[in-house]
């Protein structure tokens, strides 16, 4: 098997979104997220002696990354204190025939497997996203995710319309069959 | 003999193409229409549009985020600095 190398100066064309969309989706804040992906590649640096090239570059940062998300609620948490930690259902003894009834509105509401099942899709759809070419991913992330006008396109990637197009056609038809297994 | 390109009928590559765009909102109507009447025949251009559609339907659901490209330059430089000042 081939040793994964490493290439730092290619991590964030690379990775940048694909961790970034990891994060978000687990913090739920825009800034909090950036902060975390920029602080995953510097650790990363850091590290790059430990990186032993047996797994790929992208799921050795996913796993420092892991550890900078796990980092940040526990953060949170200590600063939060005790006080709203303790407030769950039990507590209070009054209350105590409703909690069951409330717990099951809850997750009617379009709780936790809903998202949870949004948040796979993402991940899912990142990982099809990094497998393509460079250009592919680059052209299909700023004309699908990011919404930018064709020619604004076209303009920033030195390249015509008709070469766009031909290039999300071969971007949607790839992802089309990545995503097929599991999704469609 | 070479033939004229119709003005109703478009190929299968054509089809797909403006299925392409009809998923940016950038087909205009008549480039619509005639994408219909393909597809009222064409299992390809079905299957083709079928897929297209769920792809788009899958991305719109999972919201998928990415980061401001002015930001992703700034990271770059960034990382830069710190990669020389780690050699």
């Amino acid at each position: 098997m081939t040793k994964e190398k490493i290439e730092p100066n290619k991590w964030i064309d690379r990775y940048a979104d694909y961790l970034f969309n990891y994060t978000i989706t687990r913090v739920n804040d825009r800034e909090i997220a950036q902060d975390l992906v920029q602080e995953t590649f510097f650790a990363g640096l850091k590290s790059m002696k430990n990186f032993k090239g047996e797994a790929s570059e992208r799921t050795w940062l996913v796993s420092i990354l892991k550890r900078k998300i796990i980092d940040h609620y526990r953060k949170i948490n200590s600063k939060k204190g005790q006080a709203e930690v303790r407030i769950n259902y039990n507590s209070s003894e009054e209350g105590e025939g409703d909690w069951l009834e409330e717990r099951v509105a809850d997750l009617s509401d379009l709780g936790a497997a809903g998202n949870m099942e949004n948040e796979e899709l993402g991940d899912a759809i990142n990982n099809c996203i990094s497998k393509l070419p460079e250009k592919q991913a680059a052209v299909f992330k700023m004309k699908t995710l990011q919404g930018y006008e064709t020619e604004t396109i076209c303009n920033e990637l030195d390249i015509t319309a008709s070469n766009l197009w031909v290039i999300i056609h071969r971007a949607r038809t790839a992802l089309a069959e990545c995503l097929e297994e599991n999704w469609f | 003999m070479a033939y004229k390109k119709s003005v109703l009928f478009i190929s299968c590559d054509e089809a797909k193409h403006i299925c392409d765009k009809v998923q940016y909102g950038e087909a205009s109507g008549w480039e619509k229409f005639k994408l219909n009447l393909r597809l009222s025949w064409c299992r390809f251009t079905k299957a083709y549009s079928k897929r297209n559609n769920k792809l788009s339907e899958l991305v719109q659901k999972a919201e998928v985020k990415t980061l401001d490209n002015d930001l992703k330059n700034k990271m770059q430089k960034e990382l830069e600095r710190e990669l020389s000042n780690s050699k």
